[in-house]
């Protein structure tokens, strides 16, 4: 070949390349961002599925998809594609839902029971990879009766089992012909919801659009736009620039559109606590004395003023303040002289360097904190200065999880956690006795025969008179012999563009960002005139 | 010129097999847990029956050369296996964002080679001047400044202070299609990032191989011919001394591909970087090894690369004595 033919050909190639590169689909319709009718958010995070067999939407709040029940602002359960709250049999063991009528899903095929049964049974199946099969323990059967009836079979009565269906349904005859783990279904998924995924430029953003079929009506926002942007900075950066419509930001950062009249500052309570685990295999936080005397030295209301600036509860137990099964009367305030009278009664003395001691040991402990989490840091660092003052060393260190994990047995932990929907969800897996040590479920073994059998009854009672006590006497085991040190509820804090009417906010969980935000009902925002 | 490219071809299988076994081996080595990066953030409130279930259904306890072994053989036949932490085919993963860090490479590359050269040859006509001086000290700079943070300052500076270039993204975040004019708009940026810390070493190397041929018997004799100094300079000098450069080219590749990575987290550029990002922390075997052979794919193809073009250009060169 000549040098000249391969010049030629070298350019031919650069310019097939060039335009393959750029000739993507579309040809790029306007841009209108600035309609009411398209909402783009800035999220920290992107799924790693829309498969709902795989755990998206899970917790009930997806947009692509329904579950039988749904949330309300409030959190509590209303029907969506079941026509009504289910019929509860056999003692609280059989629960049974009549679906509503009409429903179709995105292609056009009705929802039928086989749907729904498919759905369940494939979660259940062990092969299927997802983290929550656990939560549906307690199904023995689904089955499906008729049509539009599904049958729900327990092993146990398991009074918040209807909280659990608010789990998305998938279509059968899309999803049932591929591998649930692998299938294309993950990244192109067909729901019953009032938007469907249009495009998803992964690492970059997803766009839905309005259902023409959703059976709720349709949607004045019509289109909808999640852009993936991991730095806090930068999103508030293009959040001001107008690019974006809203955003989840920190504490520091929206404070910094506070005075901005084309804004409004969303502020969700939630039930994202952060605590310090007091594993009972340790010398010193084995120590009942030293847990309480630790509980009473933190000063919570100031780390909810410092650390959280004023977004944010503070935590007297894993249940917010302002949860309806809250123990009122277990609020306290910081008490360091309550908190020196009961370590001088379990023997503790001072030491010549201020550090207690007792039988030779003294009362210190090392705290660990996932590194790179500024707000899990400030509590670690106020908690350290908190305990020094009633006398307890805690040695603050940061690691990443895989260096946590092995030590969170013997060593305490800065941690995160909260789930909504009912006090069981949260609860039993942080304090049940039968859980120390499974995963990273009651990472402080805690063990407390009082707390079992409160557990068991709220999960077991169908009558609320009964769970609420039952949760009353959890609260309150738990002040007098605290596994943790619970120290506050932090807020969600989301910066929206003020163009639409009626946004709220719901009780929101530990995770958050892509499912809850003002945006958990955006099929009702109605534009602002 | 076939014989030089299928013996590097036959060269490349060994290599890429060795590469690709030692990216399982270090995988294999490495603290990262693949069961609590599939499961994400869910995995800090599973408990242990779940991560036990994940354990066996990925397989993850497997001898990674058992997996090494099932991962090639199943290459071989056009199966490149599964991305677990993407739940995606790593050929649809690859065949999503390549062709993006393509268009990114290979239009920095481009303005890089260009721009070098005509800076090259702009400092090289005198040396000493003003002009070569101000390069020269321009391209050192440059060589020494780390390119993410060429990256921020460059998003300080056009999408922060002026506003007239977007920040990020590879259309406006708002819009739905992908179209040839917002992709240009984005493409500014990263891509001019990109180029400029290509930059340095394409001006440096074309300064001296120019600089050099301005002062060779030819160049002179071409001066004395009374040839316009037009012609002297990018007739005999250039193209003597872009000789060096074209050997660049192919060792530029594994930093063009770096660099790529680092610029593309900057911009949310949708390439392959945050990919493999994610693969390597998330121990994600298949689309880690398919990565790493496309990237060393590159090097070796850049390098083979060169050595045609060297061989073309250069009258000296034989082809079939390489």
């Amino acid at each position: 070949m000549s040098t000249r033919r391969i010049r030629g050909a070298a350019a031919t190639a650069a310019l097939a390349a060039a335009v393959t590169a750029c000739s993507a689909p579309g040809s790029g319709g306007p841009g209108d961002a600035k309609s009411a009718g398209s909402v783009v958010i800035g999220v920290a995070s992107e799924p790693d599925t829309l498969s709902p067999l795989l755990g998206y939407g899970k917790d009930g709040n997806s947009k692509i998809f329904d579950g039988l029940l749904a949330h309300d602002a409030d959190l509590k359960l209303k029907p969506a594609l079941a026509a009504a709250l289910p019929e509860i049999t056999d003692g609280g063991r059989t629960y049974t839902y009549t679906l509503r009528d009409g429903v179709e899903f995105s292609d056009g095929e009705p929802l039928t029971a086989d749907d729904v049964v498919y759905t369940y049974r494939t979660v259940l199946d062990p092969k299927t990879n997802n983290t929550f099969k656990s939560e549906l323990d307690a199904v023995k059967e689904v089955r499906a009766s008729g049509d539009d009836k599904v049958v729900f079979t327990l092993k146990y009565p398991y009074a918040p089992f209807a909280a659990r269906t608010v789990l998305p349904i998938v279509p059968e005859h899309v999803a049932g012909k591929q591998d649930p783990n692998t299938g294309s279904f993950n990244t192109k998924p067909v729901g019953t919801g009032p938007y469907v995924l249009s495009t998803w430029s992964k690492g970059e953003k997803l766009t839905f659009k309005a259902n023409p079929r959703y059976w709720g009506g349709k949607p004045k926002v019509k289109t909808f736009t999640m852009a993936v942007i991991a730095d806090d900075d930068v999103r508030a950066t293009r959040l001001r620039s107008g690019d974006l419509d809203g955003a989840v930001l920190p504490p520091n950062l929206a404070a910094t559109f506070k005075g901005d009249d084309a804004t409004r500052t969303y502020e969700a309570r939630s039930y994202d606590f952060r605590a310090v685990t007091l594993p009972t295999a340790h010398r010193v936080t084995g120590d009942r004395a030293i847990r309480r005397a630790l509980d009473a030295a933190v000063d919570r209301r100031a780390m909810v003023d410092k650390i959280l600036d004023g977004a944010g509860r503070p935590a007297y137990g894993p249940l917010p303040v302002d949860d309806p099964a809250f123990t009122e009367d277990i609020e306290r305030a910081k008490d360091l002289g309550k908190a020196g009278r009961i370590l001088d009664e379990a023997g503790w003395k001072p030491g010549e360097d201020g550090i207690r001691a007792k039988d030779g040991k003294r009362a210190s402990l090392s705290l660990l904190y996932p590194s790179g989490d500024k707000v899990r840091q400030d509590h670690a660092l106020a908690y350290a200065s908190d305990a020094k003052k009633a006398g307890i060393e805690v040695k603050v260190e940061s690691a990443t999880w895989e260096v946590i994990e092995p030590r969170m047995k013997d060593t305490a932990v800065l941690a995160g956690f909260g789930s909504t929907g009912d006090p069981d969800f949260g609860l039993y897996t942080l304090l049940h006795s039968s859980l120390a040590g499974d995963g990273f479920n009651n990472m402080a073994r805690y063990d407390n025969p009082a707390v079992d059998r409160a557990l068991d009854t709220g999960r077991r009672s169908q009558d609320p008179a009964a769970r609420k006590a039952a949760y009353d006497t959890l609260q309150r085991a738990l002040v007098q012999d605290p596994g943790y040190t619970f120290l506050t509820h932090i807020d969600h804090l989301y910066v929206l563009a003020d163009r639409w009417d009626g946004l709220t906010t719901q009780l929101e969980p530990h995770e958050h960002g892509f499912a809850s935000g003002p945006w958990w009902n955006i099929e009702d925002w109605q534009p602002k005139q | 010129m076939a014989r030089l490219a299928g013996r590097r071809a036959l060269f490349a299988v060994p290599v890429l097999l060795v590469v690709t076994f030692g990216v399982f081996a270090i995988a294999a080595a490495s603290p990262f847990d693949p069961v609590k990066a599939y499961a994400g953030t869910a995995a800090l409130g599973a408990d242990q029956e779940t991560l036990d279930r994940l354990r066996e259904n990925l397989g993850v306890d497997r001898p990674f050369a058992v997996r090494w072994w099932d991962w090639l053989t199943s290459a071989l036949t056009g199966d490149l296996g599964h991305s677990t932490v993407l739940r995606q085919p790593v050929a649809q993963v690859i065949g999503e964002r390549l062709v993006w860090s393509a268009l990114l490479c290979a239009v920095a590359f481009a303005v890089a080679v260009l721009l070098g050269t005509l800076l090259g040859v702009l400092a090289a006509r005198r040396p000493g001047s003003a002009a070569d001086r101000a390069v020269t000290s321009l391209a050192y700079t440059l060589e020494a400044a780390p390119v993410f943070w060429i990256a921020l300052l460059a998003v300080w500076l056009f999408a922060l202070r002026w506003d007239v270039l977007p920040a990020g993204g590879l259309t406006d975040t708002g819009s739905e299609h992908v179209s040839l004019g917002q992709v240009t708009s984005h493409l500014v940026l990263p891509a001019g990032v990109l180029a400029v810390s290509q930059l340095p070493w394409f001006t440096l190397y074309v300064r001296q191989g120019v600089g050099d041929a301005l002062a060779e018997d030819p160049v002179r004799g071409a001066r004395a011919r009374g040839l316009s100094e037009r012609t002297v300079l990018l007739g005999h000098a250039l193209r003597s001394g872009l000789l060096p450069v074209l050997t660049l080219i192919g060792s530029r590749v594994p930093e063009l591909i770096t660099g790529a990575l680092l610029v593309e987290s900057v911009f949310s550029w949708p390439g392959i970087a945050a990919a493999t990002v994610e693969a390597a922390t998330a121990v994600d075997f298949p689309l880690l090894a398919a990565l790493t052979t496309l990237a060393t794919a590159a090097v070796l193809a850049g390098n083979l690369l060169a050595d045609l073009l060297y061989g073309l250009f250069d009258p000296r060169v034989k082809l079939s004595d390489m």
